[in-house]
């Protein structure tokens, strides 16, 4: 399956991305920059973490009128796959792709650490593979992250399982003290009505190398691969 | 020659740009006339300390330069340049931008972050580290707060953007840096040896351009403010605080980068420090070529910008490139790639002038040999002397302090100090994992260690500086800066390769001050020599001075901040400082002083400020850091870590913390109980392995033949020493993580 990563020239996960795609995972790899409307054959697109144009007005806000990006939404308008990681699930908010925002943090402070998460649903690709009530210890990096929603698009989020990563804290319990930058219900990832479109703040690509000593986000890029393979 | 003749420059002209009556003098010696004011501008900028190391080069030409890893001299090229194996080079170099931090921290400290990166690829080496060493006076007050919030949120922002991870740094307050913190800022890159970009100039004709930003009038003359004391009216020169852009030097990294593959240039430099005029005449002056600069094609941001502006403006995210003649277009194609200013402003040419035109008139015409340092710049000797303060030093007898019996209540206070607490309130605000390279993220080690992803090697990094200790004794401190850096490689498993400096000490014309200087460098010189660490480059901050009460001007604590870096040839035996599990013995390689010299403890839990350098020798560290190196290279151990700020209490708790554990400890009945704990006497390091092999590590230690002992064991979350409690892991940690959060946001209430 050939996946294809978005490269703004303010990416900085790019790298990141194609390294744990192509060298971990050994999955064929395309560098779709931002100028180019070409999306090269991709069957799933990755839209990394960074900061797009500078993201001086707001996260992701220019992103989305790209080149790259306009045949991004043909492509997930159509039922092709997308993941946007970080500044990629702020584009694809943006974009309209998927439903929310996000906000500063409620600390109003970058932060960047390690935090626990665990899925909210199996009903998804990413999701699927992985044990019921694992816990997944996977990185933040970011300055807005605060998901939110209108109590109607939450309550369709959660009937519909759209909901598919939530903060817990080690022992997999959701709670306050878990919730790293104020997100509503403790939301992590969600994903689109028609599960082809995802969203996530954690850096599973941060965790997917073994010489860094934490594999639990190659997991859910495991899952991803298991899930195509079957269908 | 018109506009060169009229409109001659004044000797108060010169006096207010900073230069002596003597160096005006000079200057018209070396024209065979009187400077115009550009001229002068030019001459005040390229001749101020900050440029042109007046008043420090002398000294640094006697710091070791060569090493056996060593492929660019100390001092050549923008940063130093050392072989790490397989190939692969790297380029490392650490900067200060304190003064412009005093007055704007956020942008202060931002750009500082840009400019040290900006060293690194100019070079052609991508930037995969960062670290900082950061100095502030009392958190408890309100002016500490604003530079601490404004310096971390600079850093932050514009590393976070730029994307490069933050490995490692310290953190330390004290009242001397009141009104004038330290921001020291280090860039870490690797390359292949052969993609090095050089910063100089050949071929006449040769075009140069400028890319990049366009110029401004943001911090013209900061190398010049740079050059003097911070004082009460400091704010005036809020100016000369340049603006950063981190997107902007995202852009330039990567164009630059694929410029380093092509065969298009002769050589690039960024533009720091007095921008085009040093940019033009450092790469000139290299080879003994000229340029023709026409300054009215440089893209500006502001209309009707005089040609001093443009000639002194630090306006960030430039460079200067040489282009072989005829390649122009590889070199346009790229920057249009990346949407970057790319524009030609003059050729190289023959002989060594700088001709400088606006609208086709010539506004300055100078020598490039002249202006630069190692050319016509000035380099002065100062006198030196050595304060009284020091003989006072050495009088502190240990016996002046009685021995306290609340050890256990000192020991959870010490972890509450600002200078002991954890600082993860200031590094979660830093993307340290961004680039999947960051090998102590789940496996905390006493150096910050890069995953170098083609081969099997690691490099570890680290800065080092308790200026403390300097201060006390400047030789000695400094020596030990130097060997506490080595320490804290040897413990990840790294072998030491080399270092870069960052000198922050007071006014140089002050003989005092200048005493400290001169025996840094010698404490440097001897224990570089030692460690085979050779001094790759670095920067010289002076003029770092808090003013007390509106009117005493007192010198920052002489600060030689040490960055260093060591190769860790297979990365599987990278060591980390946690105990793995209870039951594990714990050693002590090294020996325990009766010494509470210049400790945490004496300092800010005793309040004794006098006193000299912690306990050093040079000999016994050496063999202690190479002892620790073979036992991670035998796998014998399974935790080391080195007993430094705080001492061996600290040092053990810290080793506790991340995975809750405890210790089960026996003290040394020949020295005093607060010695034992609290002291920092140097050159000790604490291990931890497995009971099984507890013979096999004796007779290992006894071979290498440094002192060790057996302390104890680790617990399940128990820490006892000598068979008394001194409280569980956990009350520990809800100290020492959040003290330093507790200060800085009030609504964070007790945990």
């Amino acid at each position: 399956m050939k996946f294809g990563v978005v490269v703004f020239p303010g990416s900085n996960c790019d790298e990141d991305l194609i390294y744990t795609f192509e060298s971990i995972l050994g999955q064929e790899v395309a560098r779709l920059w931002h100028k180019d409307t070409d999306l090269q054959g991709a069957e799933f697109i990755l839209i990394p973490g960074g900061f797009s144009y500078g993201d001086y007005l707001r996260s992701g806000a220019i992103a989305r009128f790209s080149p790259i990006m306009t045949s991004v939404i043909d492509h997930c308008n159509k039922g092709g796959f997308a993941l946007g990681i970080c500044n990629g699930f702020q584009i694809l908010c943006e974009a309209g792709l998927l439903p929310g925002a996000l906000l500063h943090n409620d600390s109003q402070k970058f932060v960047c650490k390690n935090v626990f998460m665990k899925a909210a649903t199996s009903s998804t690709i990413l999701s699927s593979g992985l044990e019921p009530d694992k816990v997944l210890k996977i990185p933040i990096a970011h300055g807005e992250g605060r998901y939110y929603a209108s109590t109607q698009e939450l309550k369709k989020l959660n009937e519909n399982q759209q909901v598919v990563f939530r903060y817990c804290d080690k022992d997999g319990l959701f709670n306050s003290d878990a919730n790293p930058n104020g997100s509503l219900e403790n939301i992590a990832g969600v994903c689109n009505a028609s599960k082809n479109v995802f969203g996530m703040m954690p850096h599973p690509e941060r965790a997917s190398d073994i010489a860094l000593g934490n594999t639990d986000g190659r997991l859910i890029f495991e899952s991803i691969l298991n899930s195509m393979m079957v269908a | 020659m018109d506009t060169l003749t009229k409109d001659v420059a004044t000797l108060e002209q010169a006096k207010n740009l900073g230069l002596l009556a003597e160096e005006f003098e000079k200057i018209k010696e070396v024209l065979g006339r009187t400077p115009n004011f550009t001229e002068l501008s030019i001459f005040s900028i390229m001749w101020s300390e900050h440029c042109s190391y007046k008043n420090s080069i002398k000294w640094l030409k006697t710091l070791p330069k060569e090493g056996p890893h060593l492929l660019v001299e100390a001092g050549k090229e923008n940063a130093g340049l050392v072989d790490i194996g397989n190939g692969v080079a790297c380029a490392f170099k650490i900067e200060s931008h304190n003064h412009p931090s005093a007055l704007e921290p956020y942008q202060g400290a931002a750009t500082g972050v840009g400019g040290i990166n900006r060293d690194i690829f100019t070079m052609g080496a991508r930037p995969i580290a960062q670290l900082n060493s950061l100095r502030f006076g009392a958190i408890d007050t309100d002016h500490t707060k604003w530079l601490l919030r404004g310096v971390v949120k600079g850093i932050g922002d514009y590393g976070n953007a730029f994307g490069i991870p933050v490995l490692g740094g310290e953190v330390f307050f004290d009242e001397c840096y009141q009104t004038n913190p330290l921001v020291n800022a280090m860039s870490v890159g690797i390359m292949h040896a052969d993609d090095m970009i050089s910063a100089t100039s050949h071929g006449v004709g040769n075009p140069v351009f400028i890319v990049g930003s366009a110029t401004g009038k943001d911090g013209i003359n900061g190398a010049s403010f740079a050059s003097k004391d911070i004082t009460e009216e400091s704010a005036g020169d809020l100016p000369s605080v340049q603006v950063g852009d981190p997107f902007q030097e995202k852009l330039l990294l990567e164009a630059s980068l694929e410029l380093a593959k092509t065969d298009a240039i002769v050589g690039m430099q960024d533009m720091g420090a007095a921008g085009i005029t040093c940019s033009t005449s450092e790469m000139s002056a290299v080879e003994g070529f000229g340029m023709r600069i026409d300054l009215d094609k440089v893209p500006t941001r502001q209309e009707d910008m005089l040609p001093f502006e443009i000639l002194l403006s630090e306006s960030q995210e430039r460079m200067l490139v040489v282009v072989k003649k005829g390649k122009e277009k590889i070199v346009q194609n790229i920057f249009d790639k990346w949407d970057l200013n790319c524009v030609q402003i003059g050729e190289v040419t023959e002989g060594g002038q700088l001709e400088y035109y606006m609208n086709g008139e010539l506004v300055a015409n100078v020598p490039a040999h002249d202006l630069v340092l190692g050319g016509g710049a000035p380099v002065y000797d100062r006198e030196y002397k050595e304060p009284a303060y020091f003989a006072e030093n050495k009088k502190f007898k240990i016996e002046s302090v009685p021995e306290p019996t609340n050890l256990a209540e000192i020991g959870m206070k010490l972890l509450g100090l600002p200078n002991i607490a954890s600082k993860r309130w200031i590094f979660e605000q830093y993307d340290t994992m961004v680039g999947t390279r960051n090998m102590s993220t789940n496996a905390p080690s006493d150096a910050g260690v890069v995953n170098i992803k083609d081969n099997d090697s690691a490099l570890a990094m680290t800065v080092d500086c308790n200026a403390r200790y300097v201060h006390a004794d400047p030789k000695t401190g400094t020596a030990i800066a130097v060997a506490e850096a080595a320490r804290n490689i040897s413990c990840t498993g790294g072998e030491p390769s080399a270092i870069t400096n960052c000198l922050n000490f007071g006014n140089p014309y002050n003989p005092e001050v200048y005493w400290q200087f001169v025996m840094a460098i010698k404490g440097m010189s001897e224990a570089c020599l030692k460690f085979k660490t050779p001094v790759t480059g670095g920067n010289v901050s002076f003029y770092n001075q808090t003013v007390i009460d509106g009117k005493n001007a007192v010198p920052v604590f002489p600060t030689p901040t040490i960055g260093m870096i060591g190769v860790i040839k297979d990365k599987k035996k990278t060591m980390s400082l946690d105990f793995k599990e209870k039951g594990d013995l714990i050693f002590l390689l090294g020996e325990s002083r009766d010494d509470i010299s210049s400790s945490e403890y004496l300092a800010n839990i005793v309040g004794t400020k006098n006193s000299p350098a912690p306990y050093f020798n040079l000999d016994e560290e050496f063999a202690v850091q190479k002892a620790v190196r073979t036992l991670i290279e035998k796998d014998l151990i399974n935790a080391a870590h080195d007993i430094s700020d705080g001492g061996l209490y600290t040092a053990l708790v810290e080793m506790g913390l991340p995975r809750g554990l405890g210790f089960d400890i026996t003290g040394d009945a020949a020295v005093r109980e607060d010695s034992f704990l609290f002291g920092e006497a140097q050159g000790r390091i604490l291990v931890s392995l497995s009971g099984s092999i507890e013979e096999e590590i004796i007779e290992e230690l006894l071979s290498l033949k440094v002192p060790f002992s057996l302390l104890g064991h680790v617990t399940r979350g128990k820490m006892v020493i000598d068979d008394a409690h001194y409280g569980f892991i956990d009350d520990a940690a809800k100290i020492y993580n959040h003290a330093i959060e507790r200060k800085m946001d009030s609504a964070v209430t007790d945990v």
